[in-house]
Protein backbone atom coordinates (compact mmCIF):
# COMPACT_ATOMS: atom_id res chain seq x y z
CA UNK A 1 0.00 0.00 0.00
CA UNK A 2 1.33 3.32 -0.71
CA UNK A 3 2.34 6.00 1.92
CA UNK A 4 0.89 9.54 2.20
CA UNK A 5 3.97 10.92 0.88
CA UNK A 6 3.76 8.33 -2.23
CA UNK A 7 0.10 9.02 -2.72
CA UNK A 8 0.54 12.87 -3.20
CA UNK A 9 3.54 12.25 -4.90
CA UNK A 10 1.62 10.53 -7.40
CA UNK A 11 -1.45 12.77 -7.27
CA UNK A 12 0.78 15.68 -7.98
CA UNK A 13 2.26 14.28 -11.25
CA UNK A 14 -1.02 13.21 -11.75
CA UNK A 15 -2.26 16.90 -11.87
CA UNK A 16 0.80 17.77 -13.89
CA UNK A 17 -0.06 15.19 -16.52
CA UNK A 18 -3.94 15.66 -17.08
CA UNK A 19 -2.58 19.13 -17.80
CA UNK A 20 -0.19 17.63 -20.50
CA UNK A 21 -3.08 15.11 -21.74
CA UNK A 22 -5.51 17.37 -22.39
CA UNK A 23 -2.66 19.59 -24.25
CA UNK A 24 -2.18 16.50 -26.18
CA UNK A 25 -5.88 15.82 -27.04
CA UNK A 26 -4.38 13.29 -29.42
CA UNK A 27 -6.33 10.55 -27.01
CA UNK A 28 -4.80 7.84 -29.34
CA UNK A 29 -4.65 5.28 -26.81
CA UNK A 30 -8.31 6.03 -26.19
CA UNK A 31 -9.12 5.40 -29.56
CA UNK A 32 -10.22 2.02 -30.82
CA UNK A 33 -6.90 1.82 -32.50
CA UNK A 34 -3.88 3.54 -31.79
CA UNK A 35 -1.91 5.57 -34.49
CA UNK A 36 1.34 4.92 -35.05
CA UNK A 37 3.39 7.01 -38.20
CA UNK A 38 6.05 5.67 -40.23
CA UNK A 39 7.54 8.18 -42.55
CA UNK A 40 10.09 7.68 -44.79
CA UNK A 41 13.04 9.18 -46.99
CA UNK A 42 15.06 7.30 -49.17
CA UNK A 43 17.14 10.58 -49.86
CA UNK A 44 17.75 11.02 -46.13
CA UNK A 45 21.56 10.08 -46.45
CA UNK A 46 23.72 10.99 -49.33
CA UNK A 47 26.21 8.57 -51.58
CA UNK A 48 28.70 8.86 -48.92
CA UNK A 49 26.14 7.72 -46.31
CA UNK A 50 25.91 11.24 -44.27
CA UNK A 51 22.71 12.61 -43.42
CA UNK A 52 21.09 15.86 -44.44
CA UNK A 53 19.86 17.54 -41.70
CA UNK A 54 17.15 19.86 -43.75
CA UNK A 55 15.82 16.49 -45.33
CA UNK A 56 15.82 15.42 -41.35
CA UNK A 57 13.68 18.19 -40.40
CA UNK A 58 11.17 17.70 -43.60
CA UNK A 59 10.66 14.40 -42.56
CA UNK A 60 10.46 15.28 -38.69
CA UNK A 61 7.60 17.78 -39.91
CA UNK A 62 5.71 15.44 -42.21
CA UNK A 63 5.73 12.57 -39.65
CA UNK A 64 4.14 15.06 -37.11
CA UNK A 65 1.77 16.99 -39.12
CA UNK A 66 0.19 13.33 -40.52
CA UNK A 67 0.06 12.38 -36.48
CA UNK A 68 -1.32 15.55 -35.40
CA UNK A 69 -3.73 16.51 -38.56
CA UNK A 70 -2.46 19.78 -38.22
CA UNK A 71 -0.68 21.29 -41.54
CA UNK A 72 1.31 24.06 -39.51
CA UNK A 73 4.26 22.67 -37.70
CA UNK A 74 3.57 25.29 -35.00
CA UNK A 75 -0.13 24.12 -34.48
CA UNK A 76 0.83 20.60 -34.70
CA UNK A 77 3.60 20.96 -31.76
CA UNK A 78 1.52 23.01 -29.64
CA UNK A 79 -1.48 20.17 -29.53
CA UNK A 80 1.77 17.50 -28.75
CA UNK A 81 3.73 19.93 -25.88
CA UNK A 82 2.27 21.39 -22.77
CA UNK A 83 2.75 25.48 -22.04
CA UNK A 84 5.36 26.64 -19.27
CA UNK A 85 6.70 23.27 -18.65
CA UNK A 86 9.77 21.45 -18.35
CA UNK A 87 9.63 19.20 -21.78
CA UNK A 88 12.77 16.19 -21.79
CA UNK A 89 14.09 14.32 -24.27
CA UNK A 90 15.15 11.13 -23.94
CA UNK A 91 17.79 10.78 -26.62
CA UNK A 92 19.74 7.13 -26.67
CA UNK A 93 23.80 6.74 -27.07
CA UNK A 94 24.61 3.56 -25.49
CA UNK A 95 26.03 2.25 -28.72
CA UNK A 96 28.03 4.71 -28.84
CA UNK A 97 29.53 6.93 -31.76
CA UNK A 98 28.28 4.47 -34.20
CA UNK A 99 24.63 4.04 -33.64
CA UNK A 100 22.40 6.79 -31.32
CA UNK A 101 19.90 8.88 -31.88
CA UNK A 102 21.48 11.03 -34.48
CA UNK A 103 21.84 14.92 -33.70
CA UNK A 104 20.13 15.87 -36.97
CA UNK A 105 16.78 15.05 -35.14
CA UNK A 106 17.27 16.21 -31.71
CA UNK A 107 17.89 19.26 -32.74
CA UNK A 108 14.90 19.60 -35.32
CA UNK A 109 12.96 18.62 -32.20
CA UNK A 110 14.37 21.19 -30.19
CA UNK A 111 13.83 23.81 -32.98
CA UNK A 112 10.14 22.98 -33.26
CA UNK A 113 9.25 23.19 -29.54
CA UNK A 114 11.30 26.76 -29.64
CA UNK A 115 8.51 27.65 -31.94
CA UNK A 116 5.65 26.29 -30.62
CA UNK A 117 6.72 28.76 -27.67
CA UNK A 118 8.84 26.19 -25.24
CA UNK A 119 11.72 28.41 -24.57
CA UNK A 120 15.05 27.13 -24.20
CA UNK A 121 15.07 27.06 -20.55
CA UNK A 122 12.27 24.29 -20.12
CA UNK A 123 13.96 21.81 -22.48
CA UNK A 124 16.44 19.30 -21.37
CA UNK A 125 18.28 16.86 -23.23
CA UNK A 126 19.18 13.66 -21.55
CA UNK A 127 20.88 9.93 -20.98
CA UNK A 128 22.72 7.98 -18.89
CA UNK A 129 26.35 9.65 -18.86
CA UNK A 130 27.81 12.10 -20.80
CA UNK A 131 29.73 10.02 -22.79
CA UNK A 132 26.45 8.58 -24.30
CA UNK A 133 25.00 12.22 -24.62
CA UNK A 134 28.72 13.18 -26.71
CA UNK A 135 28.14 9.62 -28.49
CA UNK A 136 25.10 11.57 -30.11
CA UNK A 137 27.53 14.70 -30.82
CA UNK A 138 25.85 16.59 -28.18
CA UNK A 139 27.28 19.18 -26.08
CA UNK A 140 27.31 19.16 -22.15
CA UNK A 141 25.62 22.06 -20.80
CA UNK A 142 24.17 22.54 -17.33
CA UNK A 143 23.57 26.63 -17.64
CA UNK A 144 19.55 27.10 -16.76
CA UNK A 145 18.92 29.53 -19.08
CA UNK A 146 19.79 27.71 -22.14
CA UNK A 147 18.58 23.89 -23.82
CA UNK A 148 20.64 21.93 -21.01
CA UNK A 149 22.39 19.05 -21.60
CA UNK A 150 22.33 16.55 -18.93
CA UNK A 151 23.41 12.94 -17.85
CA UNK A 152 21.69 11.30 -14.58
CA UNK A 153 25.58 11.15 -13.71
CA UNK A 154 25.45 14.42 -13.15
CA UNK A 155 22.00 15.45 -11.91
CA UNK A 156 21.31 11.77 -10.15
CA UNK A 157 18.78 9.52 -9.09
CA UNK A 158 16.13 9.49 -6.71
CA UNK A 159 17.16 7.55 -2.75
CA UNK A 160 13.77 6.36 -2.79
CA UNK A 161 13.06 2.78 -4.70
CA UNK A 162 10.15 2.78 -6.79
CA UNK A 163 7.97 -0.53 -8.00
CA UNK A 164 6.16 -2.20 -10.19
CA UNK A 165 6.07 -6.00 -10.65
CA UNK A 166 9.62 -7.53 -11.36
CA UNK A 167 11.37 -3.91 -11.50
CA UNK A 168 11.89 -3.47 -7.58
CA UNK A 169 13.59 -0.78 -5.48
CA UNK A 170 14.23 0.57 -9.04
CA UNK A 171 16.11 4.60 -8.40
CA UNK A 172 14.87 6.89 -11.10
CA UNK A 173 16.68 9.88 -12.45
CA UNK A 174 15.93 12.74 -11.22
CA UNK A 175 15.48 14.47 -14.26
CA UNK A 176 12.77 12.36 -14.97
CA UNK A 177 10.92 12.55 -11.40
CA UNK A 178 11.87 15.80 -10.29
CA UNK A 179 12.26 18.36 -13.58
CA UNK A 180 10.25 17.14 -16.69
CA UNK A 181 6.31 17.82 -16.90
CA UNK A 182 6.51 15.60 -20.48
CA UNK A 183 9.01 13.92 -21.70
CA UNK A 184 9.51 13.18 -25.74
CA UNK A 185 11.16 9.76 -26.05
CA UNK A 186 13.52 9.77 -28.83
CA UNK A 187 14.97 6.30 -28.87
CA UNK A 188 17.13 4.53 -31.83
CA UNK A 189 16.01 1.45 -33.15
CA UNK A 190 18.64 -1.74 -32.85
CA UNK A 191 18.58 -5.40 -32.34
CA UNK A 192 19.08 -6.04 -29.24
CA UNK A 193 21.15 -9.01 -27.56
CA UNK A 194 18.96 -9.82 -24.56
CA UNK A 195 15.61 -8.08 -25.35
CA UNK A 196 15.45 -9.19 -28.93
CA UNK A 197 14.90 -4.99 -30.19
CA UNK A 198 15.36 -1.90 -28.21
CA UNK A 199 13.30 1.00 -28.73
CA UNK A 200 10.62 2.91 -27.26
CA UNK A 201 10.13 0.99 -23.92
CA UNK A 202 13.62 -0.35 -24.06
CA UNK A 203 15.31 3.15 -23.69
CA UNK A 204 13.58 3.63 -20.48
CA UNK A 205 16.75 1.55 -18.88
CA UNK A 206 18.00 4.34 -19.21
CA UNK A 207 16.27 6.49 -16.44
CA UNK A 208 16.99 4.00 -14.12
CA UNK A 209 20.39 3.66 -11.60
CA UNK A 210 20.72 -0.22 -12.38
CA UNK A 211 19.24 -1.43 -15.92
CA UNK A 212 21.49 -4.49 -15.35
CA UNK A 213 19.03 -5.88 -12.49
CA UNK A 214 15.85 -5.45 -15.33
CA UNK A 215 18.11 -8.17 -17.79
CA UNK A 216 16.51 -11.33 -16.46
CA UNK A 217 14.85 -13.63 -18.84
CA UNK A 218 15.48 -10.97 -22.23
CA UNK A 219 14.18 -8.22 -20.07
CA UNK A 220 10.58 -9.85 -19.58
CA UNK A 221 8.69 -8.70 -17.77
CA UNK A 222 11.08 -5.78 -16.60
CA UNK A 223 10.25 -3.78 -19.82
CA UNK A 224 6.74 -3.86 -19.06
CA UNK A 225 6.87 -3.51 -15.37
CA UNK A 226 9.52 -0.59 -15.33
CA UNK A 227 7.20 1.72 -18.04
CA UNK A 228 4.37 0.60 -15.75
CA UNK A 229 6.02 2.92 -12.99
CA UNK A 230 3.48 5.59 -12.36
CA UNK A 231 6.40 8.38 -13.20
CA UNK A 232 7.37 6.50 -16.82
CA UNK A 233 4.21 5.82 -17.58
CA UNK A 234 2.32 9.18 -17.19
CA UNK A 235 4.98 11.23 -17.87
CA UNK A 236 6.99 9.48 -21.52
CA UNK A 237 4.47 10.39 -23.40
CA UNK A 238 5.06 10.66 -27.22
CA UNK A 239 7.74 8.47 -29.10
CA UNK A 240 9.59 10.15 -32.03
CA UNK A 241 11.57 7.15 -32.62
CA UNK A 242 15.03 7.41 -34.93
CA UNK A 243 15.18 4.44 -37.01
CA UNK A 244 17.03 6.60 -39.54
CA UNK A 245 19.77 4.16 -39.05
CA UNK A 246 19.57 0.77 -37.39
CA UNK A 247 21.89 -2.26 -36.41
CA UNK A 248 19.94 -5.62 -37.57
CA UNK A 249 21.67 -7.91 -35.31
CA UNK A 250 24.81 -8.19 -32.91
CA UNK A 251 22.38 -4.93 -31.38
CA UNK A 252 23.00 -2.98 -28.99
CA UNK A 253 26.41 -2.07 -29.36
CA UNK A 254 27.20 -0.94 -32.82
CA UNK A 255 28.40 -3.25 -35.42
CA UNK A 256 28.87 -1.44 -38.69
CA UNK A 257 28.83 -4.93 -40.75
CA UNK A 258 25.00 -5.13 -39.50
CA UNK A 259 24.16 -1.45 -40.09
CA UNK A 260 21.54 -0.47 -42.25
CA UNK A 261 19.75 2.57 -43.18
CA UNK A 262 15.65 2.56 -42.87
CA UNK A 263 15.60 6.25 -43.31
CA UNK A 264 12.51 6.23 -41.00
CA UNK A 265 10.67 8.31 -38.09
CA UNK A 266 8.34 6.15 -36.09
CA UNK A 267 5.77 8.01 -34.03
CA UNK A 268 3.21 7.52 -31.33
CA UNK A 269 1.75 7.85 -28.20
CA UNK A 270 1.08 4.06 -27.98
CA UNK A 271 4.28 2.57 -27.08
CA UNK A 272 3.78 -0.82 -27.36
CA UNK A 273 2.23 -0.13 -31.03
CA UNK A 274 5.30 1.79 -31.49
CA UNK A 275 7.70 -1.01 -30.56
CA UNK A 276 5.45 -4.01 -32.37
CA UNK A 277 5.76 -1.38 -35.76
CA UNK A 278 9.19 -1.07 -34.85
CA UNK A 279 9.72 -5.12 -34.18
CA UNK A 280 8.55 -5.70 -37.51
CA UNK A 281 10.65 -3.43 -39.71
CA UNK A 282 14.05 -5.13 -37.64
CA UNK A 283 12.51 -8.60 -39.06
CA UNK A 284 11.51 -7.45 -42.16
CA UNK A 285 15.76 -6.51 -42.75
CA UNK A 286 16.65 -9.94 -41.15
CA UNK A 287 14.92 -11.78 -43.39
CA UNK A 288 15.67 -9.92 -46.34
CA UNK A 289 19.86 -10.79 -45.46
CA UNK A 290 18.45 -14.81 -44.89
CA UNK A 291 18.59 -14.12 -41.15
CA UNK A 292 16.77 -16.07 -38.89
CA UNK A 293 13.69 -14.12 -36.96
CA UNK A 294 14.40 -13.55 -33.68
CA UNK A 295 12.03 -16.22 -32.24
CA UNK A 296 14.31 -18.73 -34.24
CA UNK A 297 17.16 -17.03 -32.80
CA UNK A 298 15.45 -17.27 -29.16
CA UNK A 299 15.14 -13.54 -28.63
CA UNK A 300 11.64 -12.19 -29.23
CA UNK A 301 11.03 -9.23 -27.38
CA UNK A 302 8.56 -10.95 -25.59
CA UNK A 303 8.20 -7.64 -23.26
CA UNK A 304 6.06 -5.95 -26.10
CA UNK A 305 3.50 -8.68 -25.63
CA UNK A 306 3.53 -8.78 -21.65
CA UNK A 307 3.03 -4.63 -22.15
CA UNK A 308 0.25 -5.48 -23.71
CA UNK A 309 -1.57 -8.16 -21.36
CA UNK A 310 -4.24 -6.77 -19.50
CA UNK A 311 -1.84 -6.92 -16.19
CA UNK A 312 -0.01 -4.11 -18.03
CA UNK A 313 -2.25 -2.25 -20.08
CA UNK A 314 0.31 0.16 -21.55
CA UNK A 315 -0.98 -0.13 -25.32
CA UNK A 316 -1.86 -2.52 -28.27
CA UNK A 317 0.51 -4.99 -29.69
CA UNK A 318 -2.73 -5.97 -31.91
CA UNK A 319 -1.78 -4.86 -35.90
CA UNK A 320 -5.69 -5.00 -36.27
CA UNK A 321 -5.75 -2.26 -33.51
CA UNK A 322 -3.03 -0.34 -35.15
CA UNK A 323 -3.62 2.36 -37.23
CA UNK A 324 -0.51 2.63 -39.22
CA UNK A 325 0.10 5.66 -41.64
CA UNK A 326 3.22 5.20 -43.67
CA UNK A 327 3.94 8.12 -45.55
CA UNK B 1 65.66 3.07 15.32
CA UNK B 2 62.80 1.52 17.99
CA UNK B 3 59.94 -1.57 17.61
CA UNK B 4 57.38 1.19 16.32
CA UNK B 5 59.26 2.46 14.11
CA UNK B 6 60.46 0.10 12.26
CA UNK B 7 56.85 -1.74 11.97
CA UNK B 8 56.27 1.71 10.53
CA UNK B 9 58.92 1.66 7.86
CA UNK B 10 57.95 -1.92 7.03
CA UNK B 11 54.10 -0.72 6.55
CA UNK B 12 55.41 2.15 4.23
CA UNK B 13 57.60 0.04 2.32
CA UNK B 14 54.76 -2.42 1.60
CA UNK B 15 52.57 0.56 0.52
CA UNK B 16 55.29 1.34 -1.53
CA UNK B 17 55.55 -1.62 -2.90
CA UNK B 18 51.83 -2.41 -3.68
CA UNK B 19 51.08 1.04 -4.89
CA UNK B 20 53.88 -0.14 -7.86
CA UNK B 21 52.76 -3.27 -8.30
CA UNK B 22 49.20 -1.57 -8.77
CA UNK B 23 50.55 1.09 -11.20
CA UNK B 24 52.41 -1.52 -13.13
CA UNK B 25 49.36 -3.06 -13.49
CA UNK B 26 47.40 0.22 -14.81
CA UNK B 27 50.08 0.71 -17.07
CA UNK B 28 50.39 -2.58 -18.70
CA UNK B 29 46.37 -2.26 -19.69
CA UNK B 30 47.01 1.49 -20.65
CA UNK B 31 50.17 0.13 -22.81
CA UNK B 32 47.96 -2.20 -25.08
CA UNK B 33 47.03 1.13 -26.73
CA UNK B 34 49.57 2.76 -29.34
CA UNK B 35 50.24 6.47 -28.94
CA UNK B 36 49.46 8.96 -31.17
CA UNK B 37 51.90 8.45 -34.17
CA UNK B 38 53.16 4.76 -32.98
CA UNK B 39 51.21 3.48 -36.41
CA UNK B 40 51.38 5.70 -39.44
CA UNK B 41 48.73 8.23 -39.53
CA UNK B 42 46.69 7.37 -36.48
CA UNK B 43 46.14 9.53 -33.39
CA UNK B 44 45.03 8.63 -29.94
CA UNK B 45 41.83 11.21 -29.27
CA UNK B 46 41.27 9.48 -25.93
CA UNK B 47 42.03 8.99 -22.86
CA UNK B 48 41.59 5.00 -22.31
CA UNK B 49 38.69 3.96 -19.89
CA UNK B 50 39.33 0.85 -18.30
CA UNK B 51 35.75 -1.39 -16.81
CA UNK B 52 36.00 -4.46 -14.50
CA UNK B 53 33.76 -6.99 -15.61
CA UNK B 54 30.84 -5.83 -12.64
CA UNK B 55 30.85 -2.21 -14.24
CA UNK B 56 30.90 -3.33 -17.93
CA UNK B 57 27.08 -2.56 -18.00
CA UNK B 58 28.38 1.17 -17.60
CA UNK B 59 30.20 1.01 -21.13
CA UNK B 60 27.40 -1.51 -23.08
CA UNK B 61 24.74 -2.24 -20.75
CA UNK B 62 23.04 -5.03 -22.76
CA UNK B 63 25.76 -6.35 -24.34
CA UNK B 64 28.05 -6.80 -20.91
CA UNK B 65 26.56 -10.28 -20.19
CA UNK B 66 27.70 -12.22 -23.38
CA UNK B 67 31.28 -10.79 -22.86
CA UNK B 68 30.66 -11.74 -18.81
CA UNK B 69 29.51 -15.19 -19.84
CA UNK B 70 32.95 -15.58 -21.68
CA UNK B 71 34.70 -14.70 -18.73
CA UNK B 72 35.74 -10.51 -18.88
CA UNK B 73 38.10 -9.70 -16.50
CA UNK B 74 38.07 -6.19 -17.91
CA UNK B 75 37.47 -4.14 -21.14
CA UNK B 76 40.00 -0.93 -22.65
CA UNK B 77 38.71 1.65 -24.87
CA UNK B 78 40.37 3.96 -26.62
CA UNK B 79 38.88 6.21 -29.12
CA UNK B 80 41.23 7.09 -32.36
CA UNK B 81 41.30 9.09 -35.62
CA UNK B 82 43.66 8.09 -38.65
CA UNK B 83 44.73 10.85 -40.91
CA UNK B 84 42.71 13.44 -39.33
CA UNK B 85 39.22 12.06 -40.57
CA UNK B 86 38.72 8.52 -39.69
CA UNK B 87 37.48 7.98 -36.26
CA UNK B 88 37.56 4.57 -34.94
CA UNK B 89 37.25 2.94 -31.31
CA UNK B 90 39.79 0.20 -30.23
CA UNK B 91 38.31 -1.74 -27.58
CA UNK B 92 40.64 -4.47 -25.65
CA UNK B 93 38.40 -7.37 -24.14
CA UNK B 94 40.83 -9.29 -21.55
CA UNK B 95 39.15 -12.61 -20.77
CA UNK B 96 39.82 -15.49 -18.18
CA UNK B 97 41.53 -17.38 -20.94
CA UNK B 98 41.77 -17.90 -24.78
CA UNK B 99 38.42 -19.86 -25.02
CA UNK B 100 36.38 -16.91 -24.01
CA UNK B 101 38.23 -14.89 -26.62
CA UNK B 102 37.39 -17.46 -28.77
CA UNK B 103 33.63 -17.40 -28.03
CA UNK B 104 32.99 -13.94 -28.88
CA UNK B 105 34.93 -13.90 -32.11
CA UNK B 106 33.55 -16.97 -33.07
CA UNK B 107 30.20 -15.81 -31.91
CA UNK B 108 30.21 -12.51 -33.73
CA UNK B 109 30.91 -13.62 -37.13
CA UNK B 110 28.73 -13.44 -40.32
CA UNK B 111 29.16 -14.30 -43.93
CA UNK B 112 31.01 -11.74 -45.03
CA UNK B 113 33.83 -11.73 -42.77
CA UNK B 114 37.68 -11.84 -44.26
CA UNK B 115 40.21 -14.03 -42.62
CA UNK B 116 43.03 -12.30 -41.39
CA UNK B 117 46.80 -12.93 -40.34
CA UNK B 118 46.06 -11.41 -36.73
CA UNK B 119 46.88 -12.81 -33.58
CA UNK B 120 45.89 -16.06 -32.46
CA UNK B 121 42.98 -15.55 -35.19
CA UNK B 122 41.35 -12.62 -36.92
CA UNK B 123 38.39 -11.14 -39.28
CA UNK B 124 37.70 -8.00 -40.69
CA UNK B 125 34.69 -6.31 -43.00
CA UNK B 126 34.63 -3.05 -44.35
CA UNK B 127 34.37 -1.12 -40.94
CA UNK B 128 35.99 -3.24 -38.53
CA UNK B 129 38.24 -5.50 -37.40
CA UNK B 130 38.55 -8.31 -34.65
CA UNK B 131 41.37 -10.65 -33.54
CA UNK B 132 41.88 -12.26 -30.64
CA UNK B 133 45.55 -13.29 -28.81
CA UNK B 134 45.65 -15.31 -25.71
CA UNK B 135 43.24 -14.52 -23.86
CA UNK B 136 42.57 -10.72 -24.89
CA UNK B 137 39.77 -10.11 -27.41
CA UNK B 138 40.38 -6.56 -29.93
CA UNK B 139 37.48 -5.10 -31.38
CA UNK B 140 38.39 -2.01 -34.10
CA UNK B 141 35.33 -0.30 -35.21
CA UNK B 142 35.46 2.70 -37.48
CA UNK B 143 32.54 5.06 -37.61
CA UNK B 144 32.33 5.53 -41.81
CA UNK B 145 32.66 4.00 -44.89
CA UNK B 146 35.99 5.07 -46.40
CA UNK B 147 37.79 3.12 -49.14
CA UNK B 148 40.71 2.98 -46.84
CA UNK B 149 39.28 1.96 -43.50
CA UNK B 150 40.16 -1.24 -43.65
CA UNK B 151 43.65 -0.79 -44.65
CA UNK B 152 43.93 1.63 -41.99
CA UNK B 153 42.47 -0.43 -39.23
CA UNK B 154 44.29 -3.27 -39.93
CA UNK B 155 47.74 -1.58 -39.74
CA UNK B 156 46.26 -0.27 -36.36
CA UNK B 157 45.30 -3.84 -35.21
CA UNK B 158 49.52 -4.65 -35.62
CA UNK B 159 50.20 -1.87 -33.75
CA UNK B 160 47.55 -3.18 -30.61
CA UNK B 161 48.70 -7.22 -31.46
CA UNK B 162 52.86 -6.38 -30.63
CA UNK B 163 51.55 -4.58 -27.65
CA UNK B 164 49.74 -7.78 -26.07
Amino acid sequence: MKNRREFLKDAAVGAVLMSAQSKLGLAATTAAKSKVVVARDAALHDASGVLDGKRVQALLDRAIATYTGHDKAVAAWKSIVPVGKVIGLKVNGLGGKGIHTHYELIMAVCERLQEAGVKPSEIIIWDRDAHHLQSCGLTISTDPGKIRVIGNDVAGYEEEGVAFGSAVNVKLAKILSRECAMVINLPILKDHELAGVTFSMKNMYGVVQKPYELHAAGCNPAVADLNCIPTVRQKVRFTIGDAMSSVYDGGPGFHPERLWQPNALIVGEDRVAVDHTAWQMIERKRAEVGMPTLEAANRPPRYIVTAADNAHGLGTNDPQRIHLLEV
Amino acid sequence: MNFKSKWYLAAVAIAMLVSVVCTGCKKKNADVFPASGAVAGWEKTSDTRTFAAKDLWQYIDGDAEQYISAGVVSTSTSDYKYQGQLEATVDVYTMKDEAGARTILEKGQSKDAQAQQLGDAGVAYAQSVIFRKGPALVRITAYEAAPNAQAAMLGLAHGVEAKL
